[in-house]
């Protein structure tokens, strides 16, 4: 059947930002998404609020809209652009949900709006528990013993029946979010209110506990003629109780003989049928007891997911491009196999012949009160993906590719009760404590017993333990080439090699020239070599045949960011594709090395030829000796590639863009005061500590409050504000651990100061302005953190200069060639310069999308040689619009978590919104980053420090005018009353009750502004911040945020959609 | 078990793999092909059809789940010799019995792993199926490459004489299912007479299954004395080697089909109901060996992913005015099915039994289950 004519333009909806659960995966099968359609004549229509995304690239789709998405604003975009379908499936929950709630409204039958890909009825069977239940029941399936639960009673009859312990998943939420599993009643009442609050339809599926059961996930496509495929199987090395988003998961499926594969195989098509998913990709998940093999169904995805990115970066068979071919009519027979050139058609299943191993990426160094036990919630931020042809060398890949400090299976503790505990109630770093189990002389049996892990992935681990052990006191050259050999061959980096051995990894490097032992890249192809490819993707491995053939074009690197983690995620990975579009289309041959299978720089059709593989130096510096690229980019992919920029430069390896020595001159605290001294530029005093005495007088020299970090930091990681010595005392203590042999920096704070980023470019000669976005929470809240406006909204012109006249001089004193980023503090009319990074900043896709201009691409051209004037951008862009950034916090996923802002960055993500004037942009963002300003009318809660209690006046002024009736603690109340404004007095939490935490739980408040400051009012007042989380009251931690807010509602919540291409035509 | 003697692998071309011997010790030639599938081994070595071949399997781990006693399609293994990229020192699953080390040491099969097993699969790609040698144990790369020379090929070697059982047997197992294992048949509606060209066990499994008691005869039985059964159908193995050296089997088949007997073939039993039908066979490159392969039913239009294990293939531009190709491999457009216009019989060039594999062809069983059914309602 060929592809329906009767449809022309369909409506595709993005997955918003990045939370835990949803991350850049949805952008790689929007994008996928956009393009297939686009190439089959449909007109696209994309709505996403996350601008940090490839798929809101403005030419992605035929229309844009980077706007909130909820049901009511796409009824707004149905409306002006009457879409005669809706693809849902592309992004994740958010997008399905959106589907179901604009079908509910009746918007889609109003509109006439064909949902295609997956029915109403599909995506209602699969996600309501108990019809989906029900179905497995129907196609005679086991699943586990279960029941629903409405309400709190209703939950504990149904556990009565099941024991404990019990496993709670609330319906219809993302990531497995409010979800856990309870060993007695009072985690199971704990977890079950949770989970009430957390489902959208306050439904509870109560379940079995299948915990040490193996877990397994089949990925299947179908298309409309009812033809299936497995496009992978994936075997979790963590057993059932953890998320599979947490798992540590390998494909294919590792222990099932023949037998039981095909019957996993036949109940995954079954699902798929019963449950009438139509056409595309989805994934279902399986358990299997050990003991018997029986066999249950767990759960299934009527869409694309996180799996199935993994799974198509795992076989090279793009799921998302083919679902949505499917989804306007074609079938799998009709659609070729890109891989092999066409040669085969997309109706196959591939073979691997290679092991895929997918380890997943924590934060929880930023939520220290947050529970760090993996259970059916998920918890972790990112993903590294590695290819090997044996387990042992995809696992190692993998955690050298994780960065966190690992190269392999280090050792972390030997004492056995702590190994022990870690096994049977896994956290972020189980598969270290099974190494650690096995030096301690565990069994496998011993192990298995209280890990549950297949003693088959134990047996693999003890092995690459056993290897570690034989080199216990010998020296490198002891080791001759056969054993080096084998030891590269089960994947051993040369830095763990080096620690074993008591060298170092340069060392190690040297001595496999030497013996001339060095990897082969083997070909991702889909199908085992059976059919010849062209397509270069690629892995390393230590084997005899290598298949890179480079070829002779003049080539240019691109050094993707690794796994996501706070502080580096997607709008680094969107950098490095624009690079390599950009050096594409400029006539170079593009070359990308990344590791995260959730990226679109790690779909193979992003470069010309594509690398997964860990970026450390060992890796980096293989596929440089193969490939001789004549430049490398370091600067896009955020901390990651710049920190081996040095050592790349050390060995030979052609960086391009600004030089690794003035990245070191932009870091280096000594060299960029000088820096600034000499173009007579300001800098907060600050000093640089080696070590706590120093540290304690120098804080005396330049005075508190000090803002203090480790130096060559991403993300604010470890970064305090300190107020008096005593806290300095601990940090230094602290801050030892995290930063090695880093030295620790002291800045003074700004206090009340307001926050600017510019991003600027050159290509050494001219440096054009990109952007300058005026922060909304003033200096002191993690630039990631803060919202921000571009353009600036409170920020006179002659100050506006003034940046743009530094940022210059910056530039073209660190000879920047690319992107630049800095950040700049105003007190009064004072500027001064925080920081600057001559690199791409997390702002860069924000930034290209609100002026209309691919800064990335540019900056990447200019670093390839070509000038900004031959490329037509010499003159900064300045909207006659607003668009508004706002950041998104994963403290619901952390129960205990404060939701206060500071210098640490914790946001995962980020959301945009566009107006006419600031309020318009700034409602939207809020109603795409949370649950949107509340109406007027309400009632507020005031609580501020003394120092802000004149400058509140101003807001419940606003808030008055608004409507809102006003309750304030004493003190704040007492302002607000002498400046002549009614308010109630409420009682803090300490003051006794009834407080102002009864007033949020009884539903009294609509809107809190709660700003504290010492450690003691931050401590006070947490209770407060918990329940408006728990409550989703709007609150904001700032009086700048406020102030944003009343502006905000100002506006009011009649919201005009627009387009980014219609808003770009603007510019001209 | 130790796994500390070496193995070479030499191919006809002169290519030399060294690695270590995983089964027993010395020489075994055949002709070296390669297996996509990634599960199912027990199945793959267990198979007759893979007689004189020296089987590669592409996924590298081989031997993870050990070695059941139930995944057998026959009594012993018929590959002639094993090569892989790794064993795993230990297996998991809650069926194994043995390690595969264990299994190839009882079977006295010859295997070598530590291979650059996807080089090996590369060259077979580019230059076909080559004829080879594993040594395990004392090598020597000089006799080894000699003896690959020496090996004739498969061309012109008719091995389903060598598989077939002696004598006539009767079948009951069904099929496998979880936590049941097999079952035993009850009231069988049909009497199907299966020919034993080197039949797969599953093949009479999913027979028995469907309600047919069988009477299994030896290759080259005449078609009087299946006759003399008194059949409902009649069933045509797969087999190993060469369709065209087996005259017996094709004047057999050619009697069977103008009695107008249902009559269902499968991969060989498909190459000879083709050639009794007077149509030719051929040599393929490489073949097709595999759990993944697409095949279109030209009746329905639908793709069913199929299990494949041959190197000769019917001829599709050689079919006779009486047969009809009813399904074709999306891979390379080869012929995968035949039916005959004049006589209620058909046959299929893959695997619909799997094992291993997909289910996706298993149709094809109802399918002549309903034929007999339409044909003894008729007589």
């Amino acid at each position: 059947m060929p592809k329906r004519t009767d449809l022309d333009s369909i409506l595709i909806i993005g997955a918003g930002p990045i939370v835990i659960g949803q991350a850049c995966e949805f952008d790689y099968s929007g994008a996928q998404a956009c393009k297939a359609l686009r190439e089959e004549g449909y007109k696209v229509i994309l709505v996403n609020s996350n601008p940090a995304t490839i798929m809101t690239d403005p030419d992605m789709a035929d229309v844009t809209y980077i706007e909130p998405i909820t049901w009511q604003v796409l009824e707004k975009i149905i409306a002006k652009e009457r879409p005669s379908a809706l693809l849902p499936t592309m992004g994740g929950q958010t997008a399905l949900n959106c589907a179901l709630d604009l079908a509910k409204h009746g918007v889609l039958e109003k509109y006439g709006v064909e949902m295609i890909g997956a029915s109403k009825e599909a995506i209602d069977k699969a996600e309501d528990r108990e019809k989906f239940k029900a179905a497995m029941t129907r196609l005679g399936l086991g699943s586990a013993r279960s029941a629903i639960a409405h309400s709190m009673e209703e939950a504990l009859q149904v556990q009565a029946a099941l024991g404990f312990p019990t496993i709670i998943r609330p319906s219809f939420t993302m990531g497995g979010s409010g979800g856990g599993i309870a060993y007695n009643k009072d985690e199971f009442v704990a977890i079950c209110e949770r989970g009430l609050e957390a489902s959208p339809t306050h439904e509870l599926l109560i379940e079995e506990s299948l915990l040490g059961w193996k877990e397994y996930e089949m990925e299947v496509v179908r298309d409309r003629k009812d033809n299936c495929i497995i496009i992978c199987s994936i075997e979790n090395f963590d057993p059932m109780g953890v998320h599979t988003g947490d798992s540590i998961t390998v494909a294919p499926a590792q222990t099932l003989t023949d037998k039981e594969y095909q019957i996993m195989r036949d109940a995954s098509l079954a699902v798929l049928r019963e449950i009438g998913v139509d056409t595309g990709g989805s994934n279902v998940q399986f358990a299997t007891n050990p003991a018997d093999g029986r066999m249950v169904v767990i759960e299934m995805n009527p869409r694309v997911s996180r799996s199935s990115a993994l799974a198509s970066k795992a076989t090279g068979f793009p799921i998302a491009k083919i679902a949505a071919k499917l989804a306007v009519g074609y079938t799998l027979d009709e659609l070729r196999n890109d891989i092999t050139g066409g040669a085969t058609p997309a109706s196959f299943e591939p073979s691997i012949d290679y092991v895929v191993t997918k380890v997943p990426r924590f934060a929880f160094e930023k939520f220290p009160q947050a529970d760090d036990r993996l259970t059916t919630q998920m918890k972790s931020v990112g993903e590294v993906m590695a290819m090997g042809r044996t387990l042992q060398e995809s696992l190692q890949k993998a955690l050298r590719g994780l960065e966190v400090g690992a190269d392999g299976l280090d050792p972390r503790t030997t004492d056995r009760e702590e190994i022990e505990a870690e096994l049977m109630s896994p956290g972020p770093e189980r598969i270290w404590y099974v190494g650690d189990a096995f030096r301690a002389g565990m069994s496998i049996d011993e192990v298995h017993a209280v890990s549950k892990i297949d003693p088959w992935f134990l047996d693999q681990i003890q092995a690459l333990i056993e290897m570690e052990t034989a080199l216990a006191n010998r020296t490198l050259t002891d080791v001759g080439a056969d054993e080096l050999r084998r030891l590269k061959r089960a994947g051993f980096s040369d830095r763990r090699l080096a620690k074993l051995l008591g060298t170092d990894q340069h060392a190690v490097r040297a001595r496999r020239g030497e013996l001339a032992i060095h990897p082969v890249y083997k070909r991702v192809d889909t199908c085992a070599a059976e059919f010849a490819t062209q397509t270069a993707y690629m892995y390393s491995t230590y084997e005899e045949e290598c298949e890179a053939q480079p070829g002779d074009r003049k080539k240019i690197m691109v050094l993707g960011g690794g796994p996501n983690r706070i502080g580096q995620g997607i709008e680094f990975d969107y950098c490095c594709v624009h690079a390599a579009l950009s050096l594409r289309e400029s006539g170079f041959e593009t070359i990308m090395v990344n590791c995260n299978p959730e990226t679109v720089s790690t779909d193979y059709d992003t470069s010309d030829r594509l690398y997964f593989e860990p970026l450390t130096l060992e890796d980096v510096l293989e596929i440089v000796r193969i490939e001789k690229p004549v430049g490398v980019i370091v600067q896009y992919g955020g901390q990651t590639p710049l920190k081996l920029a040095r050592d790349l430069e050390k060995n030979g390896v052609p960086i391009i863009g600004t030089s690794p020595d003035m990245i070191d001159a932009a870091e280096d605290r000594e060299r960029f005061q000088k820096m600034l001294h000499d173009l007579g530029l300001k800098q907060p005093p600050n000093r640089t500590a080696r070590n706590p005495d120093s540290a304690i007088r120098m804080a005396e020299e330049i005075g508190y409050p000090l803002v203090v970090r480790p130096s060559y930091v991403l993300g604010g990681r470890a970064m305090e504000i300190v107020r008096e010595e005593a806290d300095l005392v601990r940090y230094m203590a602290e801050a030892v651990k995290v930063s090695n042999d880093s030295p620790v920096l002291l800045d003074r704070f700004l206090n009340d100061a307001i926050e600017v980023d510019v991003d600027a470019l050159s290509d050494g000669e001219q440096v054009v302005i990109g952007g300058i976005m005026q922060h909304i929470e003033q200096a002191g809240v993690h630039s990631g953190d803060s919202a921000c406006s571009l353009p600036p909204y409170s920020l006179s012109d002659e100050l506006q200069d003034e940046l743009r006249r530094q940022t210059v001089a910056m530039a073209k004193a660190l000879k920047v060639c690319g992107l630049m980023n800095v950040q700049f503090a105003i007190q009064g009319e004072t500027v001064y310069v925080l920081e600057v990074n001559p690199r791409a900043s997390r702002t860069v896709p924000y930034v290209s999308k609100a002026i209309g201009a691919p800064l990335a691409k540019i900056a990447a051209r200019a670093m390839a040689g070509l000038s900004l004037k031959s490329q037509g951008f010499e003159k900064e862009i300045i909207p006659p619009y607003y668009c508004v950034k706002e950041a998104v916090f994963p403290f619901r996923k952390f129960p205990g978590v404060d939701t206060i802002l500071g210098p640490e960055m914790k946001s995962t993500g980020e959301v945009m919104g566009v107006g006419d004037n600031f309020g318009e942009a700034f409602v939207k963002s809020q109603l795409a980053s949370s649950d949107g300003l509340p109406k007027a009318g309400g009632r507020a809660f005031i609580s501020v420090r003394s120092s802000d209690r004149d400058a509140i006046v101003e807001v419940a002024q606003g808030l008055r005018d608004l409507g809102f009736s006003l309750v304030a603690t004493r003190g704040t109340a007492q302002t607000i009353e002498s400046a002549g404004i009614p308010v109630a007095v409420v009682n803090k939490v300490k003051e006794g009750r009834p407080h102002i935490v009864d007033m949020i739980k009884n539903g009294d408040i609509d809107f809190i502004v709660n700003v504290v400051e010492d450690k003691k009012a931050v401590k006070d007042s947490y209770a407060i911040r918990a329940e408006a989380l728990a409550r989703r009251v709007v609150y904001f931690t700032t009086l700048a945020g406020a102030h944003a807010a009343c502006l905000g509602m100002r506006h009011g919540s009649e919201l005009e959609v627009y387009s980014l291409q219609s808003l770009h035509q603007r510019l001209h | 078990m130790s796994f500390d003697q070496p193995a070479i692998l030499v191919l006809a071309d002169g290519s030399v793999f060294r690695g270590r011997s995983i089964g027993a010790e010395g020489t075994t030639t055949g002709e070296v092909v390669f297996n996509t599938a990634l599960t199912g081994y027990q199945e793959i070595l267990t198979d007759p059809s893979y007689s004189r071949q020296i089987v590669t399997l592409t996924y590298p781990h081989i031997g993870n789940v050990g070695v059941n006693t139930e995944d057998v399609e026959a009594a012993a293994t018929h590959a002639a010799g094993l090569v892989v990229r790794d064993v795993p020192r230990l297996h998991s699953n809650f069926r194994a019995g043995q390690s595969l080390p264990e299994y190839l040491k009882n079977q006295n099969l010859i295997a070598i792993a530590d291979i650059d097993t996807r080089r090996l699969t590369r060259i077979l790609r580019e230059k076909g199926a080559q004829n080879g040698c594993v040594m395990a144990g004392a090598v020597d790369e000089a006799k080894a490459l000699d003896a690959a020379r020496a090996f004739p090929g498969l061309a012109g070697m008719d091995l389903a004489k060598v598989v077939t059982a002696p004598a006539p047997y009767e079948w009951t197992e069904t099929e496998w299912k979880l936590g049941r294992g097999y079952c035993a048949q009850a009231a069988p509606r049909f009497h199907v007479v299966a020919y034993d060209y080197g039949v797969k066990r599953n093949i009479l499994r999913m027979l028995a299954e469907r309600g047919c008691r069988l009477t299994v005869l030896p290759a080259t039985a005449s078609a009087d004395e299946a006759l003399a059964l008194k059949p409902d159908g009649v069933f045509l193995s797969n087999g190993p080697g060469d369709p065209e050296p087996c005259d017996y089997a094709i004047r057999a088949i050619g009697e069977l089909v103008t009695t107008k007997i249902p009559l269902f073939g499968i991969c060989l039993g498909h190459q000879l109901l083709a050639l009794a039908s007077g149509a030719r066979t051929v040599k393929m490159k490489f073949g097709h060996h595999g759990a993944n392969h697409p095949v279109k039913d030209l009746d329905s239009g639908r793709v069913a992913i199929t299990s494949q294990n041959h190197g000769f293939a019917v001829d599709a531009a050689t079919l006779p005015a009486n047969l009809r190709s009813t399904h074709v491999s999306l891979f390379d457009g080869s012929l995968q099915g035949i039916a005959r216009t004049d006589a209620p019989a058909f046959s299929f060039q893959g695997h619909p039994e799997a094992s291993p594999g997909p289910h996706d062809m298993s149709y094809l069983f109802d399918r002549f289950i309903q034929m007999m059914a339409d044909h003894t309602a008729v007589h």
